[in-house]
């Protein structure tokens, strides 16, 4: 007869620790996906001077349900003279990256001593650069199956803009690296725990600086200045960073792939039904993991100043889960009020913005770095 | 002749598009916050809210048949309306009222009174026209029907939405 100690031997513990993480953060996020969805179009609605869903449910809240019915009940129509292996594959393309990416976040502490990631991996944040340019595969594809001319346009300038800004992307969060000293998205969240938050050092708990070697000896250099010098060069990053996740998830104002005015619909105009609604989500999923990732290298992830973390007790295990996804949900809310603020950028502007400006000032900012912790360090 | 605008001039700052994105953000979380505490008028909402208290005096709803305090039905079946109508909304068909009625004298009553609001157009040309005072254009603006049918309202409809009308001139009366 099994046992309860079978469940508690370490590689079964494991695993059904890993696949209960897996279906709750896998829920909380698709929810999450749902009502971000309404989110948008309450913000949009505010910020315009209307109302808002308002009529299924309170203030629209069961708007999500609705619509997804709605999606599900439709006709998935295929139009002709599209390859429909590729047609079909493609809205999946697009939201599984996205939801692959969170597998490496650390959306928590831990919980009766289980470390609240589904993943630890060293690589964590190769994994979620890898993983996310995947998601172009599925515009692209959409693009090129559909045999239309504006899904067409939208594929090929979704790929060369994702292209110009994962460049910036990945070159602006070394100096992140250069600090912390790992690539483990885990151990990066610890070190903003014990020495501020990469874009609020002011912050910190154990009585160091942004950089390590500002406790270990004393005097020589002010605390002050450590963080105050290492300051510049993160909000630097975080600023590209953050635009670049912009372009990254396809969002205002760099939405040129989708583009209504211009090309219908962009890159999904020939879709229907429940293989529109995966691009719709999958650009939403990626938008809460873009989030995830900006929350846990610059924000402190799971942290708060002065808040025990998940060994403390299940109740600051929770407070800190809890705070993870506030801190995604402050980030979301602020794509959508760039959103509904900023218009599109012309395509030659993107384009001359991602490789004149971001890539040169994030290179730049590397060497920045360098200079300061050699200097610090010296 | 051809006149030249000078582009402005735009400093480092503000061709680095910062000052103008926070700017527009600015503007645009006032908005929202405004919305968020009940500050912005917003649209009415409809089928909750309605016009009915706002509705001013010469508003021109659904044309309707009305009685006086005798009861007596005004129309006299003199077809007027139903000759001026410009979209033709109006079929009358008229017959005789019995000598014994008190009011035989008019002679003459609708057998008939149907207005298709599918093609009324509320320009009020039948209350204009109306000799007796019997038609009169009312407040009511949602005439609504699943089918075609549904949309012609018959003479008891008709006085089911005009009712009682007091203050008219009662010329048919006895004199005194």
């Amino acid at each position: 007869m099994p046992s309860l100690d079978l469940f508690l031997q370490p590689e079964i513990f494991l695993v059904w620790t890993a696949a209960l993480k897996t279906f709750v953060i896998l829920g909380v996020v698709l929810t999450m996906v749902a009502y971000s969805v309404w989110a948008e179009r309450k913000v949009s609605a505010f910020i315009q001077d209307r109302i808002g869903p308002n009529r299924v449910g309170w203030a629209g809240l069961i708007q999500p349900v609705a619509d997804g019915v709605k999606l599900l009940l439709k006709e998935n129509f295929v139009p002709g003279g599209v390859n429909k292996f590729f047609f079909s594959i493609a809205p999946s393309l697009a939201m599984i990256p996205a939801i692959l990416v969170l597998a490496v976040l650390p959306f928590g502490s831990s919980l009766f001593g289980v470390p609240m990631v589904i993943a630890n991996l060293d690589i964590g944040v190769l994994w979620v650069f890898a993983v996310s340019s995947l998601g172009v595969y599925g515009i692209v594809l959409a693009g090129w199956a559909s045999n239309s001319k504006y899904p067409f346009l939208g594929g090929i300038r979704s790929s060369s803009q994702m292209i110009s800004y994962e460049l910036s992307l990945g070159l602006s969060v070394v100096p992140v690296f250069m600090i912390t000293g790992t690539l483990n998205l885990g151990e990066i969240v610890q070190y903003q725990v014990d020495h501020g938050w990469m874009v609020f050092p002011a912050w910190f708990q154990s009585g160091g600086g942004l950089l390590e070697i500002t406790t270990d000896n004393g005097g020589m250099f002010g605390l002050d200045l450590g963080q105050s010098l290492l300051w510049i060069p993160m909000m630097i990053s975080f600023v590209i960073f953050m635009i670049a996740m912009f372009a990254e998830t396809n969002r205002v104002p760099f939405d040129l792939p989708e583009a209504e005015q211009e090309l219908v619909g962009g890159y999904h105009t020939e879709y229907s039904s429940m293989r529109f609604a995966l691009f719709f989500l999958g650009e939403y999923a990626a938008m809460i993991a873009g989030a995830g990732v900006i929350v846990t290298l610059f924000l402190g992830g799971w942290s708060l100043p002065f808040v025990p973390d998940g060994s403390q007790g299940w109740f600051w295990g929770l407070v800190n889960i809890g705070t993870f996804f506030a801190k995604v949900a402050a980030i979301i809310f602020f794509f959508l009020w760039v959103r509904w603020t900023l218009p599109r950028f012309r395509f030659d502007q993107l384009m001359k913005l991602g490789w004149y400006v971001f890539f040169e000032v994030a290179l730049l900012n590397i060497f920045l770095t360098a200079g300061i912790l050699a200097y610090l360090q010296s | 002749m051809a006149t030249i605008v000078q582009r402005p001039k735009l400093n480092l700052l503000e061709r680095s598009y910062f000052p103008a994105i926070l700017g527009g953000l600015w503007i645009t979380i006032k908005h929202f916050i405004k919305m968020l505490f009940g500050q912005t008028k917003v649209t009415m909402q409809y089928p909750e809210q309605k016009w009915d208290s706002a509705m001013p005096e010469w508003y021109r709803g659904a044309p309707t048949l009305v009685k006086d305090e005798h009861n007596r039905e005004r129309c006299v079946a003199c077809q007027l309306c139903e000759f001026i109508c410009p979209p033709r909304a109006i079929t009358i068909k008229p017959g005789e009222l019995p000598g014994d009625n008190r009011w035989s004298k008019v002679e003459k009553y609708p057998e008939k009174f149907d207005i298709d609001m599918i093609r009324c157009i509320y320009c009020g040309l039948c209350e204009e026209v109306c000799p007796e005072q019997a038609i009169f254009l009312r407040k009511d603006y949602s005439i609504t029907g699943l089918t075609r049918s549904e949309m012609v309202h018959d003479k008891e409809k008709l006085y089911e939405l005009g009712g009682v009308m007091h203050g008219l001139v009662h010329k048919w009366n006895e004199k005194k």
